[in-house]
């Protein structure tokens, strides 16, 4: 099992995977098979992995106690990076496809429509912690401030969720399907119900400690 | 294809070619299905109307694929599919209330009421999206003037047909069934609006709403209620199905205003699709570009009557 988590091809698997749907959306524009909405559709799709992605990053913690096995942490950051990449082809579609890079337009939106508030606050909040993401940055805030930093993914995934909830129309299934999840995964964190892991040495910054 | 008098141009002539097969597909499947809602070519004199717009209509596998139909599905692909077996036939309407004559007609009669005209209208989407769309059908004036209403008709209320073992439930749709509208009387009468049929030289597909529908082109699309079993003339205005959802967002009168936002966009552009690759920003004309129907408004705040 150990080795299943310390393989080079574990990671190449879970980068693969993480990246289909973004080779997906490219094929669909090659072939043109973006639904009859294509704005619509690829703003949907990215923001969907943005949160997707969100919640998984903040499942890595949970999954260590309940596998009682401190090696899924060794992706986390990829996992984290991947939310703020598709966050960043979310942004760019609005940027771009939706608004033409109007920028009267977009700044109207930022401050009045409180959906967008939220979901650029999210996707502000990820900036910070995509830079700081690296080894040399652990270092340099130090393990402690850096960790603080880092909880701002709280944050941010609450954000996501709150954006979505407030833009649909009337169904909200689906943004209270991922609230309840954020939820779960942040009172696993609250409660403590987790194991303690067994200690081992930090493979590599920012790796060994509880999120 | 359809074969109308008076046309030199066909559908098949100015929708591109994988549009038109799927198309194609799509009426295969549309006759291989027993006793549902088939497409069928309306083949009586339809006569082109000089209300249409000289826009390129939007291609048909998206003007029939993309719908907002809840009770078939709250996504936009789900009607399509879903009301793949949807009976139209036997079809009754009642139209009833403050009239002289309530009459139920069947859709033999309704058919038979006015000559068809074929109008390429503008519809603008609520949600910030337009198709140009070729319409069938006559002024929803001939079916209202059957009954004779009387001085207490102030606004015309309109029923869509619902069958929840057809359908979703509300809950499962998230807004109150059957789906309800409501236009003005001076709205209902106007020459713009139009009693649909059909739709690219055939009867309305089920996801369209078939057998026939409202469609008022100055109004966002949900005014233009789909499928009608009922119409009513009230003395006062009724209830509607997106306001009672959502006030501050949805208005009893709902034309286009690009200066009126909705809560969560402006409503200053829009997206037409079916143009290029992502379709094409434009500019929201107020009234959809009908400027024609300002007159019914003299004198009402637009911002406050959204």
């Amino acid at each position: 099992m150990k080795k299943f988590w310390l393989s080079k091809w574990t990671r190449v698997l879970l980068f693969s995977l993480s990246l289909a749907p973004f080779l997906n959306l490219l094929w669909r524009v090659y072939r043109n098979d973006l639904t009859a909405n294509p704005i619509e559709f690829i703003t949907h799709r990215t923001g969907d992995w943005t949160i997707r992605f969100l919640l998984i990053t903040l499942g890595i913690t949970p999954l260590r106690g309940i596998l009682n096995q401190p090696q899924p942490i060794r992706f986390r950051r990829m996992l984290g990076l991947f939310a703020f990449f598709y966050g960043c082809l979310h942004l760019t579609t609005w940027v771009w496809l939706d608004k033409a890079f109007d920028t009267h337009e977009m700044w109207e939106d930022v401050i009045k429509r409180r959906f967008i508030t939220a979901g650029m606050t999210g996707l502000l909040l990820m900036a910070p912690l995509a830079v700081t993401s690296t080894a040399g940055w652990v270092r340099r805030l130090g393990y402690r401030r850096w960790q603080m930093l880092h909880r701002l993914i709280y944050f941010s995934a609450l954000a996501g969720v709150v954006h979505y909830y407030w833009l649909v129309k009337s169904d909200t299934r689906l943004p209270l399907m991922y609230g309840g999840i954020l939820a779960a995964l942040l009172s696993y964190r609250i409660i403590g119900v987790r194991k303690s892991v067994p200690a081992t040495r930090p493979l590599r910054p920012p790796a060994g400690a509880p999120g | 294809m359809a074969i109308r008098k008076g046309f030199d141009l066909r559908y098949s002539d100015v929708t591109p070619k994988d549009t038109y097969q799927s198309r194609r597909r799509f009426l295969a499947a549309a006759l291989a299905t027993p006793f549902a809602a088939r497409a069928a070519t309306i083949t009586s004199g339809v006569t082109p109307s000089p209300f249409s717009t000289k826009e390129e209509p939007t291609p048909f596998g998206a003007v029939t694929g993309y719908n907002n139909y809840y009770e078939f599905g709250t996504g936009k692909d789900e009607p399509v599919k879903l009301a793949k077996n949807y009976r139209t036939s036997p079809w009754t309407v009642s139209i009833e209330g403050e009239v002289a004559k309530p009459k139920t007609l069947d859709l033999d009669a309704v058919m038979k009421l006015a000559p068809l005209e074929e109008r390429i209208y503008r519809h603008r989407c609520v949600e910030g999206w337009s198709f140009v769309i070729p319409w069938i059908g006559f002024p929803l004036s001939a079916l209202l003037k059957q009954v004779e209403p009387t001085s207490k008709a102030k606004y015309v209320a309109f029923q869509s047909f619902y069958d929840p073992k057809q359908m979703l439930s509300s809950r499962e749709a998230h807004i109150q069934f059957p789906y309800i509208e409501g236009l003005r009387f001076d709205e209902a009468m106007h020459p713009l609006t139009l009693l649909s049929v059909g739709v690219y030289g055939e009867t309305l597909p089920p996801q369209n709403g078939a057998p026939f529908r409202l469609t008022v082109p100055w109004k966002y699309g949900y005014k233009s209620i789909k499928s009608i079993v009922k119409v009513s003339f009230v003395e006062k205005q009724p209830p509607t199905t997106w306001n009672k959802e959502w006030p501050e967002a949805y208005g009893f009168y709902s034309n286009v205003n690009p200066a009126v936002d909705h809560p969560t966009h402006s409503q200053a552009t829009e997206v037409r699709l079916g143009v290029g690759r992502f379709g094409q920003k434009i500019k929201t004309q107020l009234f959809n570009g009908y400027g024609e129907v300002a007159s019914l408004y003299t004198g009402m705040d637009l911002k406050k009557n959204y």
